[in-house]
């Protein structure tokens, strides 16, 4: 609720159109560039997802900018800054949902569809008819067309990159501390082992991807297991990739001495993100590899 | 960028509008930005209803007359897609940007430069959709609910233009409801406690959370409709494990929602005209709320109603049909509400209070076509026949569309100062009301009859029904050319607008100036 005696409504501002403008290339370049892959065809699609990506970036340039020098010449009110806070919760919150998507396929696809390939339920015909040589198992190494894989075991690099992300969690966790404290030391030093494990983490996922596909046979395209493997995986991965760049330019942000233990939305903004992804990891690493 | 903060502040004490295309550009204004939405909306509703032409003439008679089949099925899906999420969510969002700061008396939307974005974003993504009908191999052509494996296996490459041109309008509609949410919990005039807000404003407030929990999800539907159609995955192909059945649990999933995103507003704007006009205060506000409040929990619950005949255990769809009644209940204490604000009202009939008033009754009848879709063996007979669409139109067309009609009529004088011409817009309410029953009430009876839906050709005995569709289709589209008319027209110009022109209406909006000032509330007004 409003406590002081006028409002602060920030200034017109040239960046949205431009990212409004950067985002449909990156939409029209990235449908034209799938669609010329698979025609196997030349076209103007990667170049425009790349004009697209670079607008983009631009944007995020241009916008972080004006709204940290903004901030930092004293414009922006207590208010504003809670909106922020709310707005980023929120986002938060639709990203999980996002997650939920796939993890509701994957429990779609073990607990009911490839059951009922197999017979389950009611559905004796089904496997009688279409397959009968089809057997239900999850992990799902042989598809009812008979594609076959092998599973991923949730020991060595997943367990591993397990821990990684929980002490990466934890170090994020005593940077901000540092930061609420004035302790500028323990800042700088656990942001710089955050955003290392991040690496190394990325690494690893990297390092289990190839071993995948070279040792197991197991693909993007390997069936249902390998498809939910991998969505789930990899849109993670995105997001930690994400949130390392994030975690970086607060470094950056934090050398050049833009935060007080006042006033530091974006690097809260950045710590909160980085406990969801290692949220959804440990979700991911229970539901994907151990069970 | 120091210059334009200078400005903006000069302009606040001033109400000195910025000109020329950088204002819309650039803008940070909710009310810019609402009036770009409502813009962009009625064009959508244009271009839609255009493709709804087209349907209307090719069915105009048995046979195929004038488009291929295939153009047919683009027709109806872009339609689709285009009237859903071009038409009416902008509307909705276009009307929650000019009212909601000043229902709640706050100076503008919590984060005025991220709603500009989530405007500016959508015309490329209509591009995008667009722009697909003209490629080789045309448009999208499953449907707007792109069920696999139409819109995998057996589509055209506009899947991917479709996917991409969805998770757009996703990112929009993410960012516009985030900023609904925080307006509403962070931007309140002091006093301005929850249950003291206008039913608009609480409405949208939980639409905003449907949004932001279930456009996601669809982000994921497509998704892996794009990976299954170009990237080798299997989550819809049997063959590798998947279900073509599971993308209809995640759509609709997205799907039921969707449809309360698209009604929740309008019982808001009802819920704030039907009080105007009976010059009595709201029946029953709390429970309005509450009520509001249990139809967005129950929409999560229902979605399997959309797939009765698609495959599901028994007790799956007595688990859905039980908790698709359910809803009649709540939405039943809205109904009543209304029916009681205006029992013994001084009642007047202006044009925003006669669409209110047809919205009532004629969406109660899409509520009870709904009810009966909802009772699993009668379902069985009706899936994908045109009471499916009667239905759908009932509660879209009659409800969403009007109940916007019913808000842009009501809100008209305070956006432009202008009262509108209250003559020609009576002409566009009769003639929409009469038009819109001619075109979508035998659809009950061709459905009940055997029609399929989505079908360029019908058997002979079908022709009269059509005929008198496709008339009454025209004619509705038709009317709303009128409906531009006086909007232009109340823009330019007509009878100077009262701050406060219904003598019954309520609410911090009609506490500013018609039109509303450039900046409305620059310090938070008193609320009692």
């Amino acid at each position: 609720m409003a406590e002081q005696q006028s409002y602060y409504v920030p200034a017109s501002s040239p960046w949205p159109i431009v990212g409004a403008v950067g985002l449909g290339l990156i939409a029209w370049g990235a449908a034209h560039a799938i669609i010329d892959m698979s025609k196997e065809q030349d076209g103007y699609g990667n170049t425009v997802l790349i004009a697209g990506l670079i607008v983009i970036a631009v944007m995020m340039f241009g916008w972080f900018r004006d709204q940290i020098n903004e901030s930092m010449s004293g414009k922006y009110s207590s208010q504003l800054g809670n909106s922020y806070k709310q707005g980023m919760s929120w986002f938060i919150f639709s990203e999980i949902m996002f997650f939920a998507a796939f993890f509701g396929a994957l429990f779609y696809a073990r607990v009911i569809a490839v059951q009922w390939l197999g017979g389950d339920s009611n559905n004796a015909m089904t496997n009688d008819v279409l397959w009968p040589e089809f057997v239900a198992q999850w992990p799902l190494v042989k598809t009812p067309g008979g594609t076959e894989t092998q599973a991923m075991g949730w020991y060595g690099l997943p367990a591993i990159n397990t821990l990684i992300l929980l002490v990466s969690s934890v170090t994020c966790h005593f940077a901000h501390t540092g930061l609420e404290h004035g302790k500028r030391k323990q800042l700088t030093a656990m942001l710089g082992i955050t955003i290392i494990l991040g690496c190394i983490f990325l690494y690893l996922q990297g390092a289990e991807y190839v071993h995948a596909y070279q040792d197991l046979n197991l693909t993007l395209d390997s069936g249902i297991y390998g498809n939910t493997f991998y969505m789930l995986t990899g849109f993670h991965g995105m997001h930690v990739t994400l949130g390392t760049v994030m975690l970086i330019v607060m470094f950056l942000r934090v050398l050049k001495g833009h935060f007080t233990p006042n006033n530091h939305f974006a690097f809260q903004a950045t710590s909160w993100y980085w406990h969801f992804v290692d949220v959804v990891w440990l979700c991911l690493f229970v539901v994907v590899y151990i069970l | 960028m120091s210059t334009a903060v200078e400005d903006t502040h000069h302009d606040t004490h001033h109400d000195h509008k910025p000109y020329g295309i950088g204002r819309w550009l650039f803008t940070t204004n909710h009310k810019d930005i609402g009036s770009m939405y409502l813009w962009l909306s009625f064009t959508m509703f244009l271009v839609g209803g255009a493709m709804a032409m087209v349907i209307r003439a090719e069915l105009f008679q048995p046979g195929l007359q004038l488009i291929e089949p295939q153009f047919f099925n683009q027709m109806t899906t872009v339609h689709g897609l285009v009237m859903i999420f071009g038409a009416v969510m902008p509307a909705f969002t276009g009307l929650a940007n000019w009212m909601i700061p000043m229902m709640i008396g706050a100076p503008d939307m919590a984060l005025p430069r991220m709603n500009n974005w989530s405007f500016w974003i959508l015309p490329f993504a209509f591009l995008i959709l667009l722009g697909s009908l003209f490629m080789e191999g045309g448009g999208p052509a499953f449907g707007w609910t792109a069920y696999a494996p139409l819109s995998t296996t057996y589509s055209s490459d506009s899947t991917a233009l479709f996917v991409f041109s969805v998770h757009i309008m996703g990112i929009s509609s993410i960012m516009g409801a985030i900023n609904v949410i925080v307006t509403i919990m962070n931007m309140r005039a002091p006093g301005m406690s929850y249950m003291k807000m206008p039913l608009f404003a609480w409405t949208w407030f939980i639409t905003a959370f449907l949004l932001i929990a279930v456009m996601p999800v669809l982000a994921g539907a497509v998704t892996m409709l794009l990976t299954d159609k170009y990237f080798g995955t299997s989550f819809f192909d049997a063959a590798g494990g998947g279900d073509p059945v599971m993308y209809q649990h995640i759509f609709w999933f997205f799907g039921h929602p969707e449809v309360y995103i698209m009604i929740l507003p309008s019982f808001g704007i009802i819920s704030a005209i039907i009080p105007a006009f009976a010059r009595k205060p709201l029946f029953g506000y709390a429970s309005m709320v509450y009520a509001t409040a249990a139809i967005a929990l129950l929409s999560f619950l229902v979605w399997a109603h959309h797939m009765f005949t698609t495959g599901m255990p028994v007790f799956a769809e007595l688990f859905f049909m039980y908790c698709t009644m359910l809803i009649a209940v709540p939405t039943g204490v809205k109904i009543f509400n209304w029916v009681a604000t205006m029992w013994r009202g001084s009642m007047t009939f202006e044009t925003p209070m006669l669409f209110a008033l047809a919205f009532v009754i004629l969406f109660t009848i899409g509520g009870f076509s709904g009810l009966m879709l909802a009772i699993i063996p009668a379902d069985f007979q009706y899936h994908d026949t045109y009471f499916v669409v009667a239905h759908f139109h009932y509660v879209l067309v009659t409800g969403a569309i009007f109940s916007i009609m019913a808000a842009a009529y009501y809100w008209l004088p305070k956006w432009t100062g202008h009262m509108y011409d209250s003559t020609l817009a009576k002409t566009h309410f009769w003639t929409s009301l009469i038009s819109v029953n001619v075109l979508f009430f035998p659809m009950h009876f061709a459905g009940l009859a055997g029609m399929p839906r989505r079908i360029p050709d019908y058997a002979t005995q079908f022709a009269d029904i059509n005929q008198i569709a496709s008339i009454g289709g025209f004619a509705f589209g038709l009317s709303q050319l009128i409906f531009l008319w006086v909007v232009i027209k109340c823009v330019k110009g007509g009878e100077k607008a009262a701050a406060k022109p219904w003598d019954g209406a309520e609410g911090l909006e009609w506490t500013v100036p018609s039109p509303a000032p450039y900046h409305t509330f620059e310090k938070p007004p008193k609320v009692e």
